[in-house]
């Protein structure tokens, strides 16, 4: 069993149960554990675009410090805390001066060291694509699954690094080891609004619009994603209101999701209570025949 | 509109704490425009973001008042195109930041409806809080 720290962040811990559920569970079938960091507290969420800004740093900087007295590693399935850890990672690690003002803050001393990754790195290149599509048991031939990268994950490059920022192929290789077809789309790495969802809902409502119709017009049965605030903003537009359904929906799905149901997890590892569009009736048809 | 460029404007205290705060070079940009091409979210913007940098290189403050600076949601589309390496989002953080220490807050509390309050992930809440009020 390998072993990896793991930060599950705010949002996995309460709205976003599903994906640390799901990641949990499928991690162990590929025989990594996921230790949760011991007391972590919220990364933020931002990572401050200001240069003068060091109290925004101040959060990560105490997960980090968490992170660095457990292993050298940590790993994320948050795409936000993911951007927002390995940034600041990379500005303590650059910059001696900032990391050693933020330690007299916190008065803990981190030494910079700490290597953040997402989930998918370590699927990619600890596991390997071939290794996971040897321990496919249900493989999802002939589903249409739609990649969104969305934007932190990607960006910037030159501190994220995870995959080219403008073709990125990790979630294609990921569903095809998983049986499924990559549906490509034109809107695979365009931004859903992000935090736009609280101050101008209409835009952000408008731009995820635009990115399902895509999808479903280029024939994806489902859209996988890495990120919570991706898969609110996708999803929250086709709840349903007072006014039913429009009956076109597309479920929004985590990968660890699509992956549970692949390597023959049960039900309750899929995680998707509560999801606005339920994926499950879909996703059923590759379990009916055990 | 009348729009008066003077050197005073250009090298004024404005452009510097822009160019402080972003620790960005305002005059890099050379006004190609590849970043409004790209941005998935100019149609809601009142200025394009190539329009907003060169308000901002010619020390027009009017900038500030412009909604574009608070409809970035530093997708980082942009910088990832820019070919003279310009980071667009930390001019308008800058901007926004600006704005914001000024005592501007850009989210009414009062007005979010309430379904989308019991609905929203953490890190909305959380990070949008900390972009848009001080």
């Amino acid at each position: 069993m390998r072993k990896i720290s793991y930060y599950p962040g705010c949002t996995l811990s309460t709205k976003g149960k599903g994906y640390d559920r799901s990641g949990r569970a499928v991690a162990a079938a590929l025989e990594v554990e996921l230790e949760e960091l011991t007391d972590w507290q919220c990364c933020g969420a931002t990572f401050p675009l200001a240069t003068d800004n060091s109290m925004a740093l101040l959060a990560p900087t105490r997960v980090l410090y968490q992170a660095e007295q457990a292993g050298d590693r940590v790993a994320a399935l948050c795409a936000i805390c993911y951007h927002v850890l390995k940034r600041t990672q990379t500005v303590l690690e650059r910059d001696s001066a900032m990391r050693e003002r933020i330690n007299w803050f916190t008065e803990q001393e981190y030494g910079g060291r700490v290597e953040v990754v997402h989930l998918l790195e370590v699927l990619r290149d600890d596991i390997g694509w071939e290794t996971i599509a040897r321990k496919v048991v249900r493989p999802l031939t002939g589903l249409r699954a739609a990649p969104y990268y969305g934007c932190l994950l990607l960006r910037p490059y030159d501190e994220i690094g995870l995959d080219d920022p403008e073709a990125p192929t990790i979630l294609h290789d990921l569903i095809r080891a998983l049986g499924a077809e990559a549906v490509d789309f034109p809107y695979s790495i365009e931004c859903c609004g992000s935090y736009l969802t609280v101050k101008e809902p209409v835009v952000s409502e408008t731009l995820s619009r635009e990115i399902v119709a895509s999808a479903r017009a280029h024939g994806a049965q489902v859209i996988v994603t890495a990120c919570p605030l991706c898969q609110f903003n996708l999803d929250w537009p086709q709840r349903e209101t007072a006014f039913g359904r429009s009956g076109d929906e597309v479920p929004i799905v985590y990968f660890t999701q699509l992956m549970a149901v692949a390597l023959g997890l049960p039900e309750e590892d899929w995680g998707m209570d509560g999801m606005y569009t339920d994926p499950r009736p879909l996703l059923r048809k590759w379990v009916k025949e055990e | 509109m009348r729009t008066v460029i003077s050197l005073k404007n250009v090298r004024s205290q404005f452009v510097r704490d822009v160019e402080e705060i972003s620790g960005e070079d305002l005059l890099a940009c050379n006004q190609c425009g590849k970043c409004s091409a790209g941005c998935p979210v100019a149609a809601a913007m009142d200025l394009l973001p190539s329009q907003v940098i060169r308000m901002a290189q010619l020390g027009m403050t009017e900038v500030l008042q412009s909604r574009t600076i608070w409809i970035c949601a530093s997708c980082l589309t942009c910088v990832t195109r820019c070919p003279k390496g310009v980071d667009l989002p930390r001019l308008m953080e800058a901007l926004r930041e600006i704005s914001l220490r000024a005592g501007a807050s850009e989210i009414d509390l009062d007005r979010l409806p309430p379904e989308l309050v019991r609905e929203l992930p953490q890190l909305a809440i959380v990070g949008g809080f900390r972009k848009y009020i001080k």
